[in-house]
């Protein structure tokens, strides 16, 4: 029987983000060897450019939303959501990326083709409705990153930061790659629709070897989350990985998993949510405890960040845990928002780390408030949103999640989320108290004066920030419509 | 058709196999040794997807089997050339040397 | 017809069996009858073959890594090719044009690999991986 397997044009728009970016970068490789030294900023340009078009794309894309390719891609508002996020994400790395690969004297082409290659395979991540499209979509992007985590060839911690990352990215696919195997096994196929359909049939597949499976999967997507207790390889790699790449490995994959972990779990798996719950509340009250002590000591700020960063995780698996429309919403504006904040207070740590990043402690960001005033304000901003202060996008964020754990029921949940907030509290505003109570150090003194690229870097999530504080509805709407379209 | 081997023995050796990489992967100290484990932990979960095809009487299982073999060439690749980084500016290859940050 | 795992299996089972007696049957049979001559031609790598310089365990140059890490990869690639081969007519101009999309993405990276020159063996150490 003749079938037609070539793709439609409907499949096709529905592809666009993915195709453009995909172009582009390999574009950008094979231009390298041709132009040499000659255009490094145009490089950053061009990525810049694909980014834009790729957001016209996905949105275009949503103008006409349903699966491609047979079932395996789905365009729906969830999918278009996390699309535009990471592509903004990418923008967002790339703008201080020109500064600081100057500095580094590490002005190549191949930094941006990777950084698409990974955005392409987060988007794909997004929009996927397969496990082996999944599956592929992470190893898109998981092993890119780990390519920019060691961008730095002959700096030791940037190698070092590549092979931890690599060592336990690779562990966990496998672990998840089982897990799909043990699915595929079970229902006898790897769409996420019909598994769900499956699994709410009269005759489902036995949920002991279902819930192995989402065991398996929930430790390679934990992994890549950064949830505790598999965390480990966070720190390391965010403080060794040149700044701006530890800034997209925080915002970009991290979305990009979390919409994969959503839609699994709540898609997939819903049918069996009581029984992978206990998972995800002990990885969130595990991860929200865990990296917000262990931030408590940290003294290098790349450091510092990692731990928070595992601390949030934490609070978007809350909101997993109310297996909820509002949970859903609640995650995705709340991955936004902290897009937004934690990659500008990584901008500005990328800044005055300087030439070989060597001011890379909190002291080194003492009397900052003096010498560059207006970094200074951005930095408080973001730091300030990563507490939650009311007006800052962490605020809300922080808000809907809980309200979606209360609304769930999951009282004890949201209070020790709330305490866990209180102690992160301390931690920031132990930066802030340096910044601006204290005499200039010898880094503050050194940094070089902004460029207008990378004001852009700093204005842009600081007005993303705050605009989710003050104007939340809106993007809350778009996310709240989009999240009742997962299933 | 003659009597096959029972579809448990290869999910079992699967199985095996997987827990082989997993310990490789937790007690070697060889950066290589550990990249290995990882390898055969892959490779594992290809002779179930294979299995599970067979069993079902679909070609999807072998299709997934070729996209994780070209996956895991592709991480491979990576990884070595990571490895060799490592070596070249440290001079080791254990795993417990390559630990320059802590507090 | 053999119905039992056993029976199914057995031929293999004495297959391995004979093929180790046999095996260990020679070596015995060369040990117990054969001459043994010790002296320092006999104890060499190659017994009438070229004479061996140096160590083996000589540090090989890191091109090979580079070259065998290509040639994975390029390699590997091929296995997308077997499947669509096997029923391209059906696939007709759809097939067609979709695996040359995949050619060229292939190609591309092979352009700049060769550009970057990583095939190029006569370069000195380390220098196709710097412009």
């Amino acid at each position: 029987m003749p079938v037609n397997f070539g793709a439609t044009a409907t499949d096709l728009i529905r592809f666009l983000p993915e195709i453009i970016l995909t172009v582009m970068g390999t574009a950008l490789m094979v231009l390298d060897p041709v132009l040499h030294k000659r255009a490094s900023h145009a490089f950053g340009h061009l990525s810049i450019f694909a980014l834009l078009a790729g957001i016209g794309g996905a949105v275009y894309a949503q103008s006409n939303p349903g699966t491609a390719f047979g079932g395996m891609l789905v365009v729906d508002g969830f999918a278009t959501y996390f699309r535009v996020l990471v592509m903004v994400v990418g923008i967002l790395t790339i703008l201080p990326s020109y500064g600081f690969l100057a500095r580094q004297q590490a002005e190549t082409s191949e930094y941006h083709a990777l950084l698409l290659f990974s955005i392409a395979g987060q988007c794909m991540m997004a929009a996927a409705n397969d496990l082996i499209i999944v599956f592929i979509g992470l190893e898109i992007s998981s092993i890119s990153s780990y390519v920019l985590a060691g961008y730095l060839r002959d700096d030791k911690r940037s190698n070092e930061a590549a092979l931890k990352y690599f060592l336990l990215g690779s562990f966990a696919t496998a672990f998840f790659l089982y897990g799909v195997a043990i699915t595929y096994g079970t229902v006898g196929t790897v769409n996420l629709t019909a598994i769900r359909a499956a699994l709410s049939g009269a005759d489902a597949p036995p949920v002991v070897f279902i819930t192995l499976a989402a065991a398996l999967m929930f430790v390679g997507l934990g992994f890549k989350v950064s949830a505790a207790p598999f965390q480990v390889w966070a720190p390391d790699v965010y403080q060794g990985a040149p700044t701006p790449v530890a800034a997209f490995l925080s915002a970009g994959p991290k979305a990009a998993a979390f919409a994969v972990f959503l839609r699994i779990f709540l898609t997939a798996f819903g049918p069996i949510g009581a029984d992978w719950l206990p998972l995800v509340w002990m990885a969130a009250l595990l991860s929200m405890t865990v990296g917000n002590f262990a931030a408590l000591m940290q003294t290098n700020v790349k450091r510092m960040l990692a731990y928070s960063s595992i601390a949030h995780a934490g609070y978007v698996l809350v909101a997993l845990t109310a297996q909820s429309d509002t949970g859903t919403a609640a995650a995705m504006f709340y991955l936004a928002a902290y897009a937004f904040m934690n990659i500008g207070a990584f901008a500005v740590v990328s800044h005055v780390s300087g030439r070989g990043e060597r001011y890379q402690n909190i002291d080194d960001l003492a009397g900052l408030g003096r010498k560059q005033p207006m970094m200074a304000a951005m930095l408080t901003i973001f730091l300030l949103s990563l507490i939650g202060v009311p007006l800052t996008g962490g605020f809300f964020g922080k808000f809907y999640i809980f309200k979606a754990a209360l609304e769930s029921h999951l009282v004890w949940l949201a209070v020790l989320g709330l305490l866990n907030s209180a102690v992160a509290a301390y931690y920031y505003l132990r930066i802030l108290v340096m910044v601006y109570m204290h005499e200039p150090g010898e880094a503050a003194g050194q940094t070089e004066p902004l460029t207008p690229g990378f004001r852009l870097a700093l204005i842009l999530p600081a007005l993303g920030t705050l605009f989710l504080g003050i104007f939340p509805t809106w993007v809350l709407d778009c996310a709240g419509k989009s999240a009742t379209l997962v299933k | 058709m003659l009597t096959a081997v029972p579809i448990s023995w290869f999910l079992t050796l699967s199985a095996v196999l997987f827990a082989l990489g997993v310990a490789g992967f937790v007690f070697r100290r060889n950066i290589i040794t550990v990249f290995m484990s990882i390898e055969l932990m892959l490779n594992a979960v290809n002779l179930s997807f294979v299995t599970f095809s067979y069993h079902q009487k679909q070609v999807n299982g072998h299709l997934y089997a070729f996209f994780v073999m070209v996956v895991a060439a592709a991480e491979a690749a990576v990884g070595l050339a990571i490895i060799l980084t490592i070596f070249k500016n440290r001079s080791t290859l254990n795993i417990d040397d390559v630990d320059s940050m802590k507090n | 017809m053999p119905t039992s795992l056993t029976e199914t299996y057995f031929p293999v089972l004495l297959q391995a069996l004979l093929a180790m007696a046999l095996a260990a049957g020679l070596l015995t049979a060369s040990y117990l009858l054969g001459k043994r001559v010790r002296n320092k031609v006999k104890d060499m790598p190659y017994e009438s073959g070229i004479v061996p310089t140096g160590d083996a365990r000589q540090r090989f140059s890191v091109k090979f890594y580079l070259v065998g890490m290509l040639f994975i990869l390029f390699d590997i690639e091929a296995i997308f090719l077997y499947p669509w081969a096997v029923v391209f007519r059906d696939l007709r101009m759809a097939g067609f044009v979709e695996m040359l999309i995949f050619v060229v993405l292939i190609l591309s990276g092979f352009f700049y690999i060769w550009k970057k020159g990583a095939l190029d063996w006569s370069k000195p150490e380390g220098a196709g991986r710097k412009q």
